[in-house]
């Protein structure tokens, strides 16, 4: 093999071809920039890997093994999209005096459902970020404070968040803020929990850095152990976005306002097995979509944590 | 700086009380270049963190320039064996850090981190991050940082001991050369032989369990020194040989501590 590749051509104008594999397709004379370079392998497998699994539903359907009354395959339920969207058409509840057909487009009645559920993950994980981040910072800085909160939020943490789910309802009835409670309700605890946690773990030296250098409690707080528990805090609200995603489809479900959840609900009662996997397929996108964008905004935001997956991939 | 029998016990009062200092007397002269050389668990660093103010002592006094030693000061700047700078800012806000803790503005920032950068021989890396850069570019950012205070007193707990033996040493005659020209006096842990003969004006030999001061050496030599010269070697067959009396009898203690159990 090595007495080969002596006789070619030496690789001089070209030299990423010798990367491997691994390198992006680049057209002659032309490199894409850095973040499509990044960014076009990945969207390319996932959509290798989601066209795997469903070439293979499509397939076991071809063979007739899955039932397309209970198991239909993509092409059915994604399909009749202006067929399913019509149970989307939920906005036009609220408003009196509309005439049935005076609705929305299919795409639009979708998007507002969506949105709707999206909007109530994202505003209740800011919220329950903000207050945990507060109450946590605040227990570690005012004995007071821990004394008179931690116990109780100690308490409440390991509580399933469905068991809130009634008390939401008799506080908040119905519409968006009930759902938003719960997402807050969800996280709260925990985060605050983490919070502390993060703060007893920042690195000594660091604090006693900023103490010889004559900062006061409160610069100490704001300038050292804040920046540094961001990081740990941002993981923390990661891996409980699946979580907000899941109680905000419950709340709804349980009829607390139109949402994903409750066209989820409506697809059991009226027996639309299509409808119930169209929507899987939505929320599988969502949750994919906040994921990505919260990965985005943690490489803006906290710019000095390094991505530790190039190591493991070397492994 | 001045301590007069200072003594240090940890969790004092509790089960797990723990003596690691006693009967320390030390005067460090403005200027001057002190070593404190012990084996690894012997109470360095916890004398460094006493002169610091980081902790406060359980017996004695210190007192600098004739007042208590109560809290932390700008004025004794401790530099500490791990990276310890901030990641989230670049090396410049790094090395201004305190003096925005002062409350100076930008441009005097800039100015003054610009200053010390170069005195560092980094005056090209201000924008950098912390991770961006070698691990003797970062101790000297975090000397840097440390100068930025103008500070009389330079703590030092073992700041080279992570890196390599050239790296060491080309950081030590750097650092002979921030010392000489700041005028400040060091104060420098280790428990290298070599790096104490390279750079003490004075060497304090500790011992172990409590610590103490078991003898101070004076070093009258010029620099730079070289390390192979006769006075040199003797000098590092003199502190072997005090460190070796003191390894032998922690490990003859240990036994015996294993044996009783
Ligand atoms: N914060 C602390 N709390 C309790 N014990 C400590 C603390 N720091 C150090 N010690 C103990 O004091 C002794 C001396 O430690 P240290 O000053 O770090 O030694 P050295 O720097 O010489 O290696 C050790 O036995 C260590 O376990
Ligand atoms: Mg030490």
């Amino acid at each position: 093999m090595a007495s080969v590749s002596t006789d070619r051509t030496p690789v001089g104008g070209t030299g990423t071809v010798a990367g491997g594999q691994d390198s992006p397709p680049a057209l002659a004379g032309y490199t894409l920039p850095e973040p499509l370079r990044e960014f076009l392998p990945k969207v390319g497998w996932t959509l290798v890997s989601v066209g795997t699994f469903a070439a293979l539903w499509e397939f076991l359907w071809f063979i007739g093994w899955a039932d397309p009354k209970l198991l239909p395959p993509p092409h059915v339920f994604l399909g009749a999209f202006a067929d399913q969207a019509k149970f989307f058409n939920t906005a036009q509840r609220w408003a009196i005096g509309v005439s049935p057909d005076a609705g929305p487009t299919p795409w639009q009645a979708v998007l507002i459902t969506v949105v709707s559920s999206a909007m109530r993950v994202f505003i209740g994980i800011t919220l329950a970020a903000i207050l945990a981040l507060s109450l946590g910072v605040a227990i570690r800085y005012w004995i007071v404070v821990e004394r008179l909160t931690l116990p109780t939020v100690t308490l409440l943490s390991p509580v399933s968040p469905i068991a809130w789910l009634p008390v939401a309802i008799f506080l908040f009835g119905i519409g968006n803020a009930p759902a938003i409670f719960m997402v807050v309700i969800a996280l709260f605890f925990h985060m605050t929990i983490a919070t502390i946690n993060h703060i007893d773990g920042v690195n000594r030296n660091l604090i006693n850095v900023a103490r010889t250098m004559g900062a006061t409690k409160a610069q100490i707080y704001r300038r050292v152990i804040i920046p540094a528990i961001l990081p740990g805090v941002f993981v923390i609200l990661r891996l409980n976005l699946f979580g907000a995603w899941m109680v905000v489809l419950i709340a709804e479900s349980t009829g607390v306002g139109y949402g994903l959840g409750q066209v989820i609900m409506l697809a059991r009662n009226t027996f639309n097995p299509s409808l119930v996997f169209f929507c899987i397929a939505l929320i599988g996108f969502l949750g994919f979509a906040t994921d990505w964008a919260m990965r985005m905004t943690q490489k803006r935001v906290l710019y000095w944590v390094n991505d530790p997956s190039g190591v493991l991939r070397g492994l | 700086m001045s301590c007069r029998d200072v003594g240090k016990i940890w969790a004092a009062g509790t089960s797990r009380a723990h003596e690691a200092l006693a009967n320390i007397d030390l005067d460090i002269e403005p200027g001057e270049f002190v070593v404190l050389l012990g084996p690894s668990g012997c109470g360095k660093s916890t004398l460094l963190y006493l002169i610091a103010g980081l902790e406060q002592q359980t017996g004695g006094s210190l007192t600098y320039f004739g007042e208590q030693v109560k809290a932390p000061s700008p004025d004794r700047s401790l530099i500490f064996q791990e990276t310890s700078l901030f990641p989230w800012l670049s090396v410049w806000e790094n090395v201004s850090f305190g003096l925005q803790i002062r409350g100076e503005s930008e441009p005097d920032r800039r100015a003054a981190a610009k200053d010390v950068l170069k005195r560092v021989g980094l005056t090209e890396a201000g924008s950098k991050r912390p991770d961006e850069l070698s691990g003797g570019m970062r101790q000297r950012v975090a000397v840097a940082r440390a100068l930025a205070m103008r500070p009389r007193v330079l703590l030092m707990d073992e700041p080279f001991a992570a890196l390599d033996v050239q790296t060491r040493q080309k950081m030590q005659d750097f650092l002979i050369d921030v010392w000489r020209d700041s005028g400040a006096s060091v104060v420098f842990v280790t428990h290298h032989i070599d790096e104490a003969v390279a750079l003490a004006d004075r060497v304090c030999v500790f011992t172990s369990r409590p610590g103490r001061i078991k003898e101070t050496v004076k070093v009258d030599l010029p620099r730079p020194r070289d390390p192979f010269s006769p006075e040199c070697e003797a000098l590092r067959k003199r502190l072997t040989q005090l460190l070796k009396d003191e390894v032998d009898r922690a490990f003859a203690e240990q036994e015996g501590m294993a044996e009783a159990v």
